[in-house]
């Protein structure tokens, strides 16, 4: 139960500069996509360790990333790294460049649209291995 | 005085780290997932095909060591973001550090020991320039 006071508090605060805007939802995602891919590291380094073992061995464990579940986890594990790559860049342009805050929402809107094309590039590929091949 | 030098040098890493990462990935993804058959071609031979060459012996060990410096970092913020516990928030910081210095060992050892033609083993699941039984 959120009481009134709370709610009101919550009220006045949206619509600030930042919050509910570009700004936030560009550290949201880059948080959540940074969180996804780290988990993902965590496993890559060990299913790849498993080479190290015995040849059928890895092959079986990389037989689990051919099916098309684990297919389309990977296109959404392609989406978070080349989002949190090409915002990592807006980012820096911030931090580094004199017009970079001033352009930080403009670069938000690039940063989605150069994901658009990447992956425009990437997914029918991928799919297609994933599922044709 | 001497942590915020530390913080400063890992606002620096992310950065130069972020930048480098880009240029790894995408050309580990491009090489694994988007050539020949993609995921579905991963295997022993390819895996081991690759690291029989300096070069992908050392990308590898570059991208390895990178990619989890640079999310053990990230994670770091996140949990010192929102475990505010002193204990949990302890644990969680030990068994970060701890798992990091694991993979990061582990990978490497697997980079630079893997044998691409282990003796008794099918020559259809070796690289091709193994010898012939």
């Amino acid at each position: 139960m959120v009481d009134t006071a709370a709610r009101e508090t919550r009220t006045v605060i949206r619509g600030t500069l930042y919050r509910g805007h570009e700004g936030m939802w560009s550290w949201v995602l880059h948080r959540i996509t940074g969180i996804a891919i780290y988990f993902f590291l965590l496993v890559h380094v060990l299913d790849t360790a498993t080479v190290r073992l015995d040849p059928e061995i890895y092959n079986t464990v990389m037989g689990a990333y051919k099916t098309p579940l684990m297919g389309l986890g990977e296109a959404g594990l392609v989406a978070a790294i080349i989002f949190h790559a090409l915002n990592g860049l807006r980012i820096i342009l911030v931090d580094y460049t004199k017009w970079g805050t001033r352009y930080q929402k403009v670069m938000f809107y690039v940063v989605l649209a150069l994901w658009v094309v990447l992956m425009a590039g990437f997914l029918p590929r991928h799919l297609a291995h994933v599922f044709a091949g | 005085m001497k942590t915020l030098r530390l913080e400063r040098l890992g606002w620096i890493f992310m950065r130069l780290s972020g930048v480098v990462l880009i240029a790894l990935i995408f050309t580990h993804l491009t090489v694994n997932l988007m050539q020949d058959g993609g995921v579905k071609a991963i295997d022993f031979a390819f895996v081991a095909g690759k690291l029989a060459n300096p070069f992908w012996q050392w990308f590898d060990t570059a991208l390895l060591w990178l990619a989890l410096i640079h999310g053990t970092n990230g994670m770091r913020v996140v949990i010192q973001d929102y475990v505010l516990r002193p204990r949990l928030r302890k644990v969680l910081l030990t068994l970060l550090a701890v798992s990091t210095v694991t993979l990061i060992v582990l990978g490497t050892l697997v980079i630079f020991t893997l044998d691409p033609c282990p003796a008794g083993t099918p020559a259809d699941l070796l690289p091709s320039f193994c010898p012939a039984v």
